[in-house]
């Protein structure tokens, strides 16, 4: 996507996260568990930077940091020039309605005891100055519109959708207070096939609509390859290899990309003539 | 289009109905006890005054006379008359004024009190929630009514003592429940998802972590309440809870034990009035918790 040079949207520098491990008797800490270290990204307005990786390689430890749900044991995030690695949560408050995370589980992400219209309000109540309190169903009725559910069900509770409407729920949550970046933790993962697909173009309806930046975390290579700019390639906590998406997927200099690319599953694997190796039947593919 | 009966009717179909029938079952299982609590409550006020009600009143010729007994003055008593001679009915209405009054505000302040410290220490953690639930723990190693007897002798007798003697006994059990709640849902993905809106600690406490943990608390309350009342009775049997003249449903149930071969209306008839009591109110609890299950609720 070509962007203008300017300065990035997020930029997050030698991001070392570790968790500690404490003692049962004293909880003193006796060790650390290192999530992520030295992982570096940018992000530019209006761009989607993929983070892919196995399960437990970080991916969601980099989003959660970002966000300020954990903090970063190390390293520099930036957001719009500031430094906001060191926020107390009060200084976090303005950050957060310019970044929002969509999350992967839509079942447990939503409230059950909120109304769709109260949970696309939340952000309103948290944030005072967003939407006048008495516009706030005319405003979410909206939103719900905007990302196709019908307003109509304003008045529902979430387990009264499916999980591809609870994941629009999610999203128009996350619209609500206008950010400029979304982090997307794997929001298709819970997903059937073909509801993935149709949420994986809603996003990318809403960028062209709104200029929005995403970070996606998958674990899927065909969403990645689908929706991102540049992406991520995470092993153990480490970024073994970035850049542009399209140069990744088509010659992966490192092992563990390959050996991730070589992981996705095929649908008619002896339609693939270039890897005979793994034709069902062991004749030579045709 | 023909006319046949609905063939195999779709899922959704199903559960709505389901849901249907569970809502009405929740309105019935609401609107009976309250309509009961409701009418123990206008007894509880309207009968002692129209009997002109006098617990210090006694009328040893009347007294000891089974249920329906025609009296010297030419009015009947009802439910008998007891050991000096006042009318039961009258008596008992005297005693739920006390008994439901001293239970709603025990659990009403301890619930409060409760709750609030319970969320504070699961919201928390750390040091604060250590230091509550050692005190916690403290108190429960003592047996409640002891310490309600300890409490009570300092602060000396009457309802509003009594009031303060239960609550302080009892919102341990309160901020217990509401205490493990908070750890159950704080790490669910809804709580985080509130925190990355921005949401401050009272709003994650208040709006996002209290209605989940109301349905385990209104249960706890409804079998409190119970416990609440005979507490409250043996306190005023052991001659630590109401003072003599206030007539309660425990102690006027203690009374009748002593006579419970001779004159068994006693003691019964205010039990059963107290059993009922309870009954509404377990009913009325475990009604609310499923009103609050939005599970059961539909557009």
């Amino acid at each position: 996507m070509p962007e203008a040079k300017s300065a990035p949207l997020l930029r997050v520098a030698h991001l070392k996260v570790a968790y500690p491990i404490r003692s049962s008797l004293l909880q003193r800490q006796i060790s650390a568990n290192v999530a992520v270290s030295d992982v570096t990204f940018d992000i530019n307005p209006g761009e989607t930077v993929g983070l892919v990786g196995e399960s437990g390689s970080g991916k969601s430890t980099v989003a959660r940091a970002v966000i300020g749900l954990v903090k970063p044991d190390d390293g520099v995030i930036e957001f719009e020039g500031r430094n906001i690695t060191g926020y107390s949560r009060k200084q976090f408050k303005s950050v957060r309605r310019e970044m929002q995370m969509v999350f992967q589980d839509p079942y447990a992400s939503l409230n059950p005891r909120l109304t769709v219209r109260d949970l696309i309000a939340e952000g309103w109540r948290v944030h005072r100055d967003i939407v006048p309190r008495d516009r706030w169903t005319a405003e979410a009725k909206k939103l719900m519109d905007r990302v196709g559910l019908n307003p109509d069900y304003s008045d529902r509770y979430p387990h009264q959708f499916s999980g591809g409407q609870r994941q629009r729920i999610g999203i128009a949550r996350a619209l609500a207070l206008r950010p400029k970046v979304i982090i997307c933790d794997e929001p298709v993962s819970a997903l059937d096939v073909s509801v993935q697909a149709q949420v994986l173009n809603l996003l990318d309806d809403l960028q062209e609509e709104l200029g929005l930046a995403y970070l996606f975390i998958s674990h899927d290579l065909s969403v990645i390859e689908h929706l991102c700019d540049r992406v991520l390639v995470l092993h153990h906590g480490h970024v073994v290899e970035q850049g542009n998406a399209r140069e990744i997927f088509e010659r992966p200099r490192h092992e563990y990309t390959k050996a991730l690319l070589a992981a996705v599953p095929v649908v008619r694997p002896w339609l693939d003539q270039a890897d005979e190796g793994r034709h069902p039947t062991g004749e030579p593919a045709a | 289009m023909t006319a046949t009966a609905p063939a195999p009717a779709p899922a959704v179909n199903a559960t709505m109905r389901h849901a249907r029938r569970a809502r009405r079952g929740v309105t019935v299982r609401i609107v009976v006890p309250l309509v009961v609590i409701g009418l123990i409550v206008v007894g509880a006020i309207v009968v002692p005054l129209v009997y002109h009600y006098d617990p210090l009143h006694a009328d040893l010729l009347a007294r000891l006379k089974p249920p329906g007994t025609v009296t010297s003055d030419g009015g009947t008593a009802i439910l008998g008359t007891d050991q000096i001679g006042s009318d039961l009915f009258a008596q008992i209405m005297a005693g739920a004024r006390v008994s439901l009054l001293v239970g709603v505000a025990t659990l009403v302040i301890s619930g409060v009190v409760g709750l609030a410290l319970g969320l504070l220490a699961g919201h928390f953690g750390g040091w604060l929630d250590a230091a509550l639930m050692r005190i916690a723990d403290v108190q429960l190693a003592f047996p409640s009514i002891l310490l309600a007897i300890l409490v009570a002798s300092v602060l000396g007798q009457g309802v509003g003592n009594i009031i303060i003697v239960l609550s302080i006994s009892n919102w341990v059990v309160f901020a217990r429940v509401a205490r493990s709640q908070v750890l159950g849902l704080k790490n669910r993905e809804y709580v985080e998802a509130a925190r990355a809106l921005g949401a401050g600690n009272w709003h994650l406490m208040f709006r996002t972590l209290l209605p989940g943990c109301m349905a385990p608390v209104i249960v706890v309350a409804t079998t409190q309440f119970a416990q609440v009342i005979l507490t409250e009775a043996s306190l005023s049997f052991l001659g630590v809870g109401v003072p003599l003249g206030t007539p309660s449903l425990g102690s006027t149930i203690y009374n009748g034990t002593q006579y419970l071969s001779t004159a068994w209306w006693i003691s019964t008839l205010p039990g059963i009035v107290l059993v009922i009591l309870m009954l509404a109110f377990g009913i009325l609890g475990d009604a609310l918790r499923d009103k609050f299950d939005p599970r059961l609720r539909s557009a």
